[in-house]
């Protein structure tokens, strides 16, 4: 009795962690440091951890998962709300669509898909914050803020994947 | 090899269908509260600062490691610039020494004044002093969160500031955080003057961290270096707040620098001014950790 209940609740907890460590990266990149324009041109942490999810675990991560994150993440930015979890809605499908692309494939491979995705992302949400709010951001900043996202990457994705082994185990 | 049964066949085939149409119904859903949300939905706002209020004790945590790094960082940068600092407060003190005694005189002055023309003093002020727990927003949005809402006192339109001047006002308000409204947003605009000629402008956020001078009154020529105080009009500010200073006044307009460096906001003091302002107010909030 008690090892089924305590089973169940390793599923229930191992069937969270995606998303639940998504959204605990978007809580804390919205905490303060002191660098200058760094607000500004944070990287966008919940497309990366969208995209990590959905390449690696994608059946642990539902799309309501992520609309819950693009939510959240909106939540705390102050801005359109639904925006990210559009934007974050049509990234899952993406990649979902060329998920057997990315099966198995070199790390440097899918940071290249990444690279592409996070382009189109970006892209998406700048014209859909033109369309809702008006202003769009200038080039600098939205170049900046596409660079600082791909370049984090990889660090991002040593951490999810040490997390994955961590509680889900295998690769 | 077993082969699946009927049932087995007709379900992946329904559960594939059932997974689309989820998905479109989300997707649907994100673009419907988008336009919801540009048409300002009073329960886009209730529900944002919902999550807000739920995640703050999380952020305050996790904001309160970053402030004590950051005071740290000052605390050893000042050690090692201890002996220019030394030199630098001395000249500053001499100055303030004289600044004191123009302050007394004319404080004294005032009141005189005040006497022969029988002026009521001047209204007095409740404030709060809250942590900044978020600093986000991106590209199209300038605020940041604070760990203090309604509970606290804070109600909507209540001016912030820093020691360094205006930093904005409260547009949002939850139970126990508020989201306070930089005065570089797209969405601000101050009314102000400037210190020296009292002309009158608007400060005008365009997400940019120089704000536009707009809807300068005829005649006025603001130089580089002028002062730009609140002026107190539209009721949402009250006069005399220090805002920032003329940096640019050539082909792409007037551009003024806050005195507020919005990258280093630690706490923010959320000042009643009891202006009101043109922003509907919320209920009489409780009374807790309130100054004077």
């Amino acid at each position: 009795m008690v090892v089924a209940a305590l089973a169940q609740f390793d599923r229930l907890v191992k069937r969270a962690l995606p998303a639940a460590l998504s959204l605990l990266v978007v809580a804390l990149s919205v905490v303060p440091v002191p660098i200058p324009e760094y607000a500004v041109l944070a990287p966008n942490f919940a497309l990366m951890s969208v995209f990590y999810w959905t390449v690696h675990r994608p059946d642990l991560f539902p799309a309501w998962g992520v609309f819950l994150i693009g939510l959240f993440a909106d939540a705390l930015s102050g801005g359109l709300v639904g925006l990210n979890a559009f934007v974050l809605l049509l990234v899952q499908a993406t990649i979902m669509a060329q998920h057997k692309v990315f099966r198995g494939k070199a790390f440097w491979l899918v940071w290249l898909a990444f690279v592409i995705v996070a382009f189109g992302a970006q892209l998406l949400a700048a014209v859909l914050g033109f369309a809702f709010r008006g202003g769009l951001p200038g080039w600098p900043i939205w170049l900046s803020q596409f660079a600082l996202t791909i370049a984090l990457y990889p660090a991002l994705a040593a951490l999810l994947g040490r997390m994955q082994r961590l509680f889900l185990g295998g690769s | 090899m077993k082969r699946p049964g009927p049932v087995l066949k007709l379900a992946a085939p329904m559960r594939v269908l059932a997974q689309r149409t989820a998905f479109l119904g989300l997707v649907g859903l994100a673009a419907g509260l988008m336009v919801l949300g540009k048409a300002e939905a009073p329960f886009i706002e209730r529900g944002r600062m919902l999550v807000a209020d739920a995640v703050v004790p999380l952020l305050d945590a996790a904001a309160r490691p970053v402030h004590t790094a950051n005071e740290f960082a000052d605390n050893v940068r000042g050690l090692l610039a201890v002996h220019a600092e030394n030199v630098r407060l001395r000249e500053q003190n001499n100055m303030l020494m004289h600044w004191q005694q123009v302050a007394r005189n004319l404080e004294a002055e005032n009141r005189a004044l005040r006497d022969t023309v029988r002026a009521s003093t001047e209204a007095s002020f409740t404030y709060v002093t809250a942590r900044v727990v978020a600093d986000a927003g991106g590209a199209f949005v300038r605020s940041v969160l604070i760990a203090a809402g309604a509970r606290d006192g804070i109600a909507k339109g209540h001016t912030a500031l820093s020691p360094d001047g205006l930093v904005g006002r409260v547009g949002e308000v939850g139970e126990r955080s508020a989201r306070v409204l930089l005065l570089t947003d797209l969405n601000s605009h101050v009314p102000v003057m400037i210190e020296g000629s009292r002309d009158r402008a608007i400060v005008d956020g365009d997400n940019s961290d120089l704000p536009r001078l707009v809807f300068l009154s005829s005649g006025a020529r603001p130089q580089i270096g002028d002062r730009i105080v609140t002026s107190g009009h539209g009721g949402v500010f009250p006069p005399g707040l220090p805002v920032g200073v003329v940096v640019q006044n050539g082909e792409q307009g007037v551009r003024v620098k806050p005195y507020v460096d919005f990258h280093r906001l630690d706490y923010l003091r959320v000042v009643d001014y009891g202006t009101g302002g043109t922003l509907p107010m919320a209920a009489p909030p409780p009374q807790s950790r309130r100054g004077r």
